[in-house]
């Protein structure tokens, strides 16, 4: 391994450790806040006891939960400035503003609303202190939305122009960045998501005390608010995931052809319901990508495109630069030997421009920035040297997508049996242990999906930070690896301890309340 | 007005009065904060380009050179 990839291998390892590390607290902060919230609702409208007692369980869960995510996300921003110092100057205020308008909404919403929520039951109105739960609710999620933007137009860059004096893109569309199909999106599957997540850790503890036959009304109550919030999260999940997936096929098709292990394409596509990838298959050779695979006919044609007779391309056609029209003409696109060739012309140019800067001629500087803007699109392939390099890690991206699926349609299925079970067999759901371990169970299996989620979304889209524009080579600072490698040890450390610290007090509250009468 | 500000900062010390779980969980935010802002900011984590040159235009200049060479 050289130091280059070893510098942008321990990079990326760290930044997915942190991110997905503050992932396991965000989703259940977006989906517990909105149970809560229709828990209280439920409260202020009956004015039944039983529903402020559910309500302040839950509060205290998200409380919690949301304590033990504070700040976990400020390392990721720390990450940019040292360990991808070249990438935080390109991308110039298109990701700090997104950022900081998150920042801002993130700290009045949140900091003031959550503090009328937990301190202000007996200080205010139960009507000003349902808004502030519902406030608190809908700020996560908007805060939620302006980091889907800032991701977004990583994956697919739009609405800016790159200005070579100061080595930046220039935002100059603010809207097409926020309502960009891939941000709209990006933001409905995350935060829907978060629903179905909450769902089911509200379902498995409430399983959990049911198991322990304590608080048994509550846990009834909290399954069937639970039991909707996640069928809705789930089945809105899977629209846009459906959604995300025809954008995707548009704006980032290679990305698509990781997530099915599809080399070659074709028309009227199957679909990889389920499958085992060949390890030995390579780019060009003739075998099998598969040693396993259950496919559906035209699964793929009809996910991508809305047409069962649609041509996909797979990564060798995408390579090639191959596609095929409606009609069955094959159309020659930009191939990726071709994008190499024209990202070099295109560092040629910012090269040409440096020189003409440095002796200060004012039209060299012009001419150069003209052919830069020309091959713009192309500039990140300019650092590769062959088109193997700007594959993504096929075998990853296939399985996290596929653990996703697999368990986004256990989870649609586990909600429909919960709520059926809850308002017809209501017996079987208290009694059956079985039903409750597998309750338990699941609150693992939905962190799992949620994470595979982004592992899908980030793995899919290497080697770029910024599609097309920047790989993650490029993006790096020239600092070296062993400071990156003691920074992401120390962060492992320490973060792994403050996690175990921060569940055993939430198991510990979950254990005590099990032993006292909530309702 | 004064009052109302009265009311708000009565509403927070109150409220981190009558805690129950949340005290450990304070300590545990406390400890966070410290080694996150503390120890990994100012000794794990300075800013590459600002604290290596001082101005816009030299940041911009080590950038375009990092860029143009690339494969470094």
């Amino acid at each position: 391994m050289n130091d280059l990839t070893s510098l942008v291998d321990w990079s990326r390892a760290q930044f997915a450790l942190t991110a997905m590390y503050h992932w396991l607290f965000v989703p259940l902060t977006l989906g517990l806040s909105v149970i809560v919230a229709i828990m209280e609702s439920i409260y202020y409208k009956t004015r039944n006891p039983h529903w402020l007692a559910t309500t302040k369980f839950w509060m205290t869960v998200f409380g919690i939960n949301f304590a033990m995510g504070v700040a976990t996300g400020i390392i990721l921003e720390f990450e940019f400035g040292t360990n991808w110092s070249n990438y935080s100057w390109f991308v110039g205020d298109i990701f700090g503003a997104p950022l900081a308008i998150e920042g801002l909404l993130a700290f009045f919403m949140e900091a003031t609303f959550i503090a009328v929520m937990f301190f202000g039951w007996k200080k205010v109105s139960p009507r000003f202190h349902l808004a502030a739960t519902w406030l608190t609710a809908i700020g996560a999620s908007l805060s939620a939305l302006w980091i889907l933007v800032a991701n977004s137009w990583m994956q697919y860059p739009v609405g800016m122009e790159f200005d070579p004096h100061q080595m930046r893109n220039v935002m100059n569309d603010f809207w097409a960045l926020v309502l960009s199909p891939v941000a709209i999106n990006k933001f409905l599957h995350s935060v829907l998501s978060g629903w179905t997540l909450a769902g089911v850790f509200v379902i498995g503890v409430s399983a959990w005390f049911l198991l322990k036959k304590r608080n048994t009304a509550m846990s009834i109550r909290s399954i069937k608010v639970a039991g909707w919030v996640g069928l809705i999260g789930i089945l809105a999940t899977l629209a846009t995931g459906d959604g995300s997936a025809k954008v995707v096929s548009e704006v980032q098709p290679m990305k698509l052809a990781a997530m099915e292990g599809l080399y070659k394409g074709s028309r009227g596509q199957s679909i990889v319901a389920a499958g085992i990838l060949n390890p030995d298959k390579k780019v060009g050779d003739n075998q099998d990508p598969f040693l396993f695979e259950i496919s559906i006919p035209y699964g793929l044609s009809v996910l991508a495109e809305g047409d069962p007779d649609a041509f996909i391309p797979g990564v060798e056609d995408i390579i090639n630069g191959i596609s095929i029209s409606p009609q069955g003409d094959t159309i020659n696109n930009i191939s990726y030997a071709e994008r190499i060739e024209r990202g070099k012309a295109a560092h040629e140019a910012l090269r040409r421009f440096d020189i003409a800067k440095s002796e200060g001629d004012e039209s060299a500087m012009l001419l150069a920035h003209s052919d830069l803007k020309k091959d713009f699109d192309y500039f990140g392939y300019g650092y590769f040297d062959s088109v193997d390099e700007a594959i993504p890690n096929i075998p990853m991206t296939f399985y996290a997508f596929h653990i996703m699926v697999i368990l986004g349609g256990y989870f649609l299925l586990f909600y429909i049996i919960v709520l059926l079970l809850v308002y017809k067999k209501q017996n079987i759901l208290k009694g059956n242990k079985w039903l409750h371990l597998l309750a338990i169970i699941s609150i693992p299996l939905v962190w799992i999906c949620s994470e595979a989620g982004w592992v899908v979304a980030e793995v899919g889209r290497q080697p770029w930070v910024i599609e097309g524009l920047m790989p993650a080579r490029a993006a790096i600072s020239n600092i070296p690896t062993s400071s990156v490698i003691v920074t992401f040890t120390l962060f492992a450390i320490i973060f792994t301890g403050l996690l175990v610290a921060e569940i055993s007090i939430m198991l510990k509250y979950i254990s005590r309340k099990s032993k006292e009468t909530i309702d | 007005m004064t009052n109302l500000i009265r009311r708000i900062i009565d509403l927070y010390i109150d409220g981190f009065r009558n805690m129950t779980v949340g005290k450990s969980l304070w300590i545990l935010i406390l400890i966070k904060l410290f080694l996150i802002f503390v120890v990994l900011k100012l000794f794990f984590f300075p800013n590459f380009l600002n604290s290596n040159f001082s101005s816009d235009e030299e940041r911009a200049q080590h950038v375009r050179t990092e860029l143009i060479n690339g494969n470094k």
